[in-house]
């Protein structure tokens, strides 16, 4: 593993497109190659080394590259955008679609993300230690085709319409999620910890909900059938289970109809 | 003066019945000459090379209100596919191209002007918008009337002088070009939930059936002689079994001929036949009958048709035909939009994927080729994908190299998850026929120009036709052995002229050169009848009033009128 550490030392006054910040780019390329990459402020490119300093080289392959951001990176969008392996730590905040359309490896940020993070992720593991915002692993605008497989891990809490559209893959937020939560998903895990505001699970066909603490405002789509006890990342406790979206069609699986499932602890 | 000479290239005019002979082109001030006419001329060396008449779309869903819901609600279509500013306007999108991308894209591949398929006349201004927003390829839009409460309640009684005073109205207030026929009575039938299914499935609260909408409007149409022919989107479209509807559609045509002054031998156009050609009573015994439909259109020379070959691509469906559109909704649970427009007309979008896993889709693919080659007579079979619904119009190339090459079809129908089921279920394992450029160049210049009743302007290099002329790296005498070649040369073009204009050199676009709104004018005699018709259905059914729903000059892009005078 060879480690490229990007520092922030002149950021930018718009935001920045970061979409070329990936593993996959900087891979085979020399510290000067990749400060030589570009990067968008606005609808101006000009190359990452305006922005960052740029320290190390590439690993030979994705997989073999570490990518570490330093100061600043609030206003620095997209990064890991679309990667296929290696790995990204962003040292503090960082802005909307961190970890987008992903595929593999994996990306740590240590502080907040904003909103469209994980997006349409496919595969590989987005953690963030802090807070984020909306359409967390959710589907792209428009898209039916949302989150497809990997793991999202954000310690604290979501805004809203987290995991729209989401197919596989598994959400754990620590904290509390805020209104839609797995709107349409036909399949997937999302782990609340926290409270849930509202909306979970609206037009779900298939899939995996579990709300540690309240939902605020359940939706009458949702059915109680039952409690159960289960092992949920780690924690073992009994939850009573629902199913929905009854407003919604239901694929049917050896002679029975697939539901959504919710389940809230108790 | 401009002048320039087209050199040794293998010209394909089957307007001319060239095939393929080494000559000159020449063109001045943007028509085609006579060689002899030109002085000092700059020349193109199109040696090796083939060229014919800039290409001919008689049908394609390019501009208007129901491409811009598609565009709109289809974000997703242009996710990742839009990066390049590579002309004067950005491009984006696929299936729902924007405006500027759906004229360069047709440059590109060598087209000079597209029919567009449906035009809502109460929306005509955002098609004339779309219109001169889409560069270089001339334009004409097709106002629909097979729905339109006017034409149901003149043709009920049987009036066609009525109607075909309300017709040409209708033409000018649009600035349209000819007569579009969409699900006739099976749309306004939708705004009851209901629909026809076949051409005797009366139409509620009109009292007419859709025989008698299509029959009557095919007599309106002659009665004007209008350059186009009625355009027919049959009842029942995508259905198990429909093609004994489409049937029962073309035997409507029985005992019409054609009357105009434009060469036009047809009296009906039946677009999109593949999605109408289909056997079985399910989705499960779905099947070809495509024989069945292409033989009578064989043996009828009174019709012409487009194949709407499905491409096998995710796109996007958008048509007039409402109630097909709530079908498909359920069959695919994706997202639907559905619109009444009052009076006149309805429309659906769904996107849609044609996959090669899925035996439908496949069996569809089979469908459409079968009616190309079988047909007997390429002058009156098109090539299109009723873009965007059978797939986009940047296939073209993939289609017509389907239709050239049977070792490009065996290679598609590898990919085939249910290919026995797909054979068993159409004849096209059995077809050999492997069609050349002349050929082609019927079903996509001569045919189609001729159809269209545009075959003075467009569609041949005759001396006095517009210079539009396109040149492919094809050599006829030496084709490529691998099929890709062919779809690569007519993807990108090696030049396309344009008014006489190099506007395209190897697939690049140079320069937007004007392009043009082809509308039908047609004088008829004063009918006081229909004027108080119009006035009083303004007043008491439109929400709009009468003088504002005509077309404003200044929404007419650089038109190109043909004249009709009825009065003579
Ligand atoms: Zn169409």
């Amino acid at each position: 593993m060879k480690t490229v550490t990007l520092t922030m030392t002149n950021p930018p006054e718009l935001y920045l497109e970061g979409q070329n910040i990936t593993p996959d780019a900087f891979a085979g390329k020399t510290a000067a190659e990749i400060a030589a990459i570009d990067v968008w402020e606005g609808k101006l490119k000009s190359p990452l080394g305006k922005y960052f300093t740029v320290e190390g080289n590439g690993g030979a392959t994705a997989a073999e590259t570490r990518i570490i951001l330093r100061g600043d990176c609030s206003r620095l969008k997209r990064v890991g955008q679309q990667m296929t392996a290696g790995e990204i730590v962003i040292e503090g905040d960082a802005d909307m679609y961190i970890g987008g359309w992903m595929k593999g490896g994996k990306i740590h940020v240590k502080g907040n993300v904003d909103s469209f993070c994980g997006l349409a992720m496919e595969g590989g593991e987005l953690i963030i230690d802090g807070k984020a915002g909306h359409h967390l692993g959710s589907s792209p605008r428009g898209e039916w085709r949302g989150m497809q497989g990997g793991l999202i891990r954000v310690a604290g809490s979501a805004g809203n319409d987290t995991a729209t559209f989401m197919n596989g893959g598994t959400i754990i937020i620590g904290g509390d999620a805020d209104i839609h939560v797995s709107t349409h998903a036909e399949g997937g895990t999302v782990i609340i910890k926290g409270n849930a505001k509202g909306r979970v699970g609206g037009q779900m066909v298939k899939g995996d909900i579990y709300v540690f603490g309240q939902i605020e405002n359940p939706l009458p789509g949702f059915k109680q059938v039952g409690e159960v006890e289960q092992e949920v990342d780690g924690v073992k406790a009994r939850f009573i289970h629902y199913i929905g979206d009854l407003g919604e069609r239901h694929p049917v699986s050896k002679g029975k109809p697939v539901y959504g499932n919710i389940y809230t602890r108790i | 003066m401009s002048e320039l000479l087209i050199k040794n290239g293998f010209v394909f005019d089957p307007l001319q019945g060239i095939r393929g002979d080494r000559m000159d082109i020449a063109v001045k001030d943007g028509r085609i000459v006579e060689t002899s006419a030109l002085q000092h001329p700059e020349t193109i060396d199109a040696s090796g090379m083939t060229v014919m008449a800039g290409g001919i779309d008689i049908h394609s869903h390019v501009v208007g209100p129901k491409v811009n819901v598609g565009r709109l609600f289809r974000p997703e279509d242009k996710l990742f596919k839009s990066p390049l500013k590579r002309c004067n306007r950005m491009e984006m999108g696929f299936s729902v191209p924007s405006t500027f991308k759906a004229g360069y894209d047709y440059a590109r591949m060598g087209y000079v002007f597209v029919n567009e398929a449906a035009m809502p006349p109460l929306h005509s201004p955002h098609v004339h918008e779309e219109i001169r927003d889409t560069p270089i390829i001339d334009n004409a839009a097709m106002p629909v009337f097979g729905n339109n409460w006017f034409t149901l309640e003149y043709l009920k009684n049987h009036e066609i002088e009525n109607n075909a005073a309300y017709t040409a109205w209708l033409l000018r207030a649009t600035r349209g070009f000819a007569i579009k026929v969409v699900n006739p009575g099976g749309t306004e039938a939708w705004g009851w939930g209901l629909n026809c299914e076949n051409v005797h499935d009366p139409v509620p609260y009109f009292e007419i059936t859709p025989a008698e909408i299509i029959a009557g409007l095919i007599e309106t149409n002659e009665h004007l002689g209008l350059p186009h022919s009625v355009h027919l989107h049959c009842n029942n479209l995508g259905n198990p079994g429909n093609y004994t509807d489409t049937l029962d559609s073309l035997k409507l045509a029985e005992g019409y001929t054609p009357k105009n002054n434009f060469g036009r031998e047809q009296v009906l156009h039946a677009t999109h036949l593949q999605f109408h050609s289909y056997g079985g009573d399910s989705w499960g015994n779905f099947e070809s009958r495509a024989p069945d439909v292409i033989d009578y259109v064989n043996s009828h020379d009174n019709i012409t048709i487009d194949i709407g070959q499905v491409t096998l691509d995710e796109t996007t469906t958008m048509t007039a035909d409402g109630p097909f559109e709530h079908h498909l909704r359920a069959l695919n649970n994706l997202k639907w939009a559905n619109t009444d427009v009052e009076l006149e007309t309805a429309a659906g979008v769904v996107p849609y994927i044609y996959s090669p896993k899925v035996k439908v889709c496949t069996i569809q693919w089979a469908v459409g080729l079968e009616l190309a080659l079988l047909s007997k007579d390429l002058m009156r079979t098109f090539v299109s994908t009723d873009h965007p619904n059978a797939g986009p119009f940047i296939r073209y190339p993939r289609v017509i190299t389907w239709l050239m090459s049977r070792a490009a079809r065996d290679a598609t129908m590898k990919t085939f998850k249910w290919l026995e089921r797909t054979i068993d279920a159409t004849s096209i394992d059995g077809i050999d026929r492997e069609l050349d450029l002349y050929e082609i160049a019927q079903m996509t210049r001569a045919g189609p120009a001729k159809a269209l009743g545009i075959s003075n302007t467009y569609g041949g290099l005759a001396p006095g036709m517009d210079a539009d002329i396109a040149i492919y790296a094809l050599n006829p005498e030496n084709m490529p052995e691998n099929p890709e070649e062919i779809e690569k040369a007519l993807s990108r073009c090696a030049c396309l002229l344009k008014d006489g204009v190099v506007t395209v050199r190897d697939g690049e676009v140079l320069t937007e050169p004007p392009k043009r709104t082809v509308w039908v004018d047609v004088k008829v005699p004063e009918n006081a009848q229909v004027q108080r018709d119009i006035y009083e259905h303004f007043l008491r059914y439109y929400s709009v009033n009468l003088g504002n729903y005509s077309l404003f000059e200044e929404h007419l892009f650089n038109p190109r009128v043909i004249e009709v005078d009825t009065t003579q």
